[in-house]
């Protein structure tokens, strides 16, 4: 039996997220190689400009719509996707590794009994079987797995696969009213960080360690963030010394980052976070020790105080800017 | 009300992990293995509730012998009871799942707290799977969690913000951290936990839908050139960025 190929796209107030465009290039490109279907499935209520799908591969899109569905609701979500993936005979399906897929997908191959992949950076076809690439120990090892099962589930990092545009065209929607959906566990509330990027989304990063010297100097980190229009992050330190939130950590108890650029000051680089931003595009230090390993993984450093050269760095990117 | 918490034992994030000859796993040479960071608030919301809402807590564990390690930091910590799944084989996300969802029917849990992921194969999924399993709600990557009577209600981590979700027990949360302070274990604590004793139960086998086919090294990045040794360096690197990476 031919495979197919299901892709579940992400909408948050009805615009479907950048991840959900590299899923469907993606399944896009494993359709032509595997010569099999493909099409997408996307849950919520009134969503923008859907048809523009098309245009990075897929061609049929199924919307399922409740204004109840506007927020993620796990328990309704997953059963509605694992029934259509029933009804379609999905074999391959693909999800965005973003909060949402992370919850959604676990909860999708316990109930099609399906083997899963989580946070894939590349997915390879060899025999006619897709071999799927993962980093384990927060990227310390690169791991290589085979789904052996009926249905394969594979999750991918966001910001790897790229959401290029295949061709002009018009996605088909085919729009399902949801009657009485299981809302047994629901978003009752969103509570948006104001105004700023997260660090799991960011094609720009700014991370500070210990050598920002106290909480008080997180504004140099800030300052230079807002003028990049990045996220700002941290390291473990100064999470764990309380200067820092949580939802900022970058390294293998934080979230793991692969942005085009990663600017980490007064960072010495403890594997654990080298570990969780090493695949970043470009990576650029500023630190007082010419020997912290942070410089190991750099393209571009400079040793020396980050309180003379952050400055700096702000007033030079403003005559960029300007 | 049974709270049960699922721990697994894990490398020492600080630890170096070199993979074997075969490609095939992880040399365990001078790896120190700890509680999996992320059980850890997942030991603490157990204990919490239970002072809150009464109950009683069991850790369970699936792994090797070395696996009582964690589940005797989990009784020093404050858990009542432990229960070891022995078990040396491999098994991949789902069939681990499988075995703790037949456990935590077993102990009939009515809430059972997980880490939101092992920092080992850094899957984030068994939670969600084994209340699929069971026909539990759940509610992952939890930075806070309060229970009234029968309803939960817990804040979840995403992207630029948090979701404030609602559901009821019977329930799985998985835990981030930031949901707690997690306790020091009592020199008390310690000394009981060492005379309790650990049930030891077998576990079922279960397909694996996950084969590995390869551990590899990733690329090694290159070390890249130093610009400077003072604000004097910072017109050249940011025009490096501008012009030669075009990242900015």
């Amino acid at each position: 039996m031919g495979n197919k190929i299901l892709v579940l796209l992400e909408q948050r107030n009805g615009q479907i997220k950048k991840a959900s465009l590299e899923a469907v290039k993606t399944a896009y490109d494993l359709s032509s190689k595997l010569s099999c279907e493909s099409e997408a499935i996307v849950i919520g209520n009134e969503i923008e400009n859907l048809e523009s799908i098309g245009n990075y591969g897929i061609s049929k899109v199924i919307h399922y719509k409740n204004s109840d569905l506007l927020n993620y609701s796990p328990s309704a979500y997953s059963k509605i996707f694992i029934e259509y993936a029933k009804e379609t005979g999905a074999s391959i399906i693909i999800i965005p590794n973003t909060s949402l897929g992370k919850d959604i997908a676990p909860r999708i191959a316990a109930k099609l009994d399906a083997g899963l992949a989580m946070d894939c950076i590349s997915l390879d076809i060899q025999n006619n079987e897709i071999i799927a690439s993962r980093p384990i120990y927060a990227g310390k090892v690169l791991l290589d797995v085979k789904l052996n099962s009926a249905v394969k589930i594979f999750t991918l990092r966001p910001n790897v696969f790229t959401a290029a545009i295949v061709s002009e065209s018009k996605a088909e929607i085919i729009g399902v009213n949801v009657d009485n959906p299981d809302l047994s566990t629901k978003v009752v509330e969103i509570k948006k960080s104001e105004g700023k990027l997260d660090v799991a989304e960011a094609e720009i990063i700014v991370s500070g360690g210990r050598g920002m010297k106290g909480a008080e100097h997180f504004n140099l980190v800030e300052e230079l963030a807002k003028l990049l229009g990045a996220a700002s992050g941290a390291s473990r330190a100064v999470v764990d010394a309380g200067w820092r939130p949580h939802s900022e950590q970058v390294g293998q108890t934080g979230k793991t980052v692969s942005p085009t650029l990663y600017i980490a000051l007064g960072i010495s680089g403890a594997i654990q976070h080298l570990a969780g931003m090493r695949s970043s595009k470009y990576i650029v230090a500023v630190n007082k020790d010419k020997d912290a390993p942070i410089f190991q993984i750099a393209d571009y450093g400079i040793v020396g105080d980050i309180f003379e050269i952050v400055p700096a760095m702000i007033e030079e990117i403003k005559k960029i800017k300007s | 009300m049974k709270i049960a918490v699922c721990v697994s034992h894990v490398p020492d994030t600080a630890a170096k992990i070199n993979i074997t000859g075969d490609g095939k796993g992880i040399d365990q040479t001078g790896v120190t293995y700890v509680v999996n960071p992320y059980d850890e608030f997942a030991i603490e919301e157990a204990l919490k509730t239970k002072e809150k809402s009464g109950g009683d807590t069991v850790a369970v564990s699936l792994g090797g012998e070395a696996n009582k390690e964690t589940l005797r930091k989990a009784l020093a910590m404050g858990i009542d009871n432990a229960v070891l799944l022995k078990d040396d084989s491999y098994r991949d996300s789902l069939s681990v799942a499988k075995a703790l969802a037949e456990e935590i029917k077993t102990q009939n849990a009515e809430l059972v707290f997980f880490g939101k992921q092992s920092v080992d194969f850094d899957n984030s999924v068994v939670g969600q799977m084994a209340a699929e399993l069971l026909g539990y709600n759940c509610i992952s990557v939890v930075v806070d969690f309060k229970l009234e009577g029968n309803k939960v209600i817990a804040e979840r981590e995403i992207e630029g913000g948090k979701e404030v979700v609602e559901t009821s027990l019977p329930a799985i949360i998985t835990a981030q951290k930031g949901l707690n302070e997690p306790r020091y274990a009592s020199l008390k604590g310690i000394m009981a936990a060492k005379k309790k004793v650990i049930e030891e139960k077998p576990v079922a086998t279960t397909a694996n839908f996950v084969d590995v086919v390869t551990m590899k090294r990733p690329a090694p990045k290159q070390a890249g050139k130093i610009v400077g040794t003072d604000a004097t360096a910072v017109p050249e690197l940011i025009r490096l960025l501008h012009e030669e990476a075009k990242v900015i």
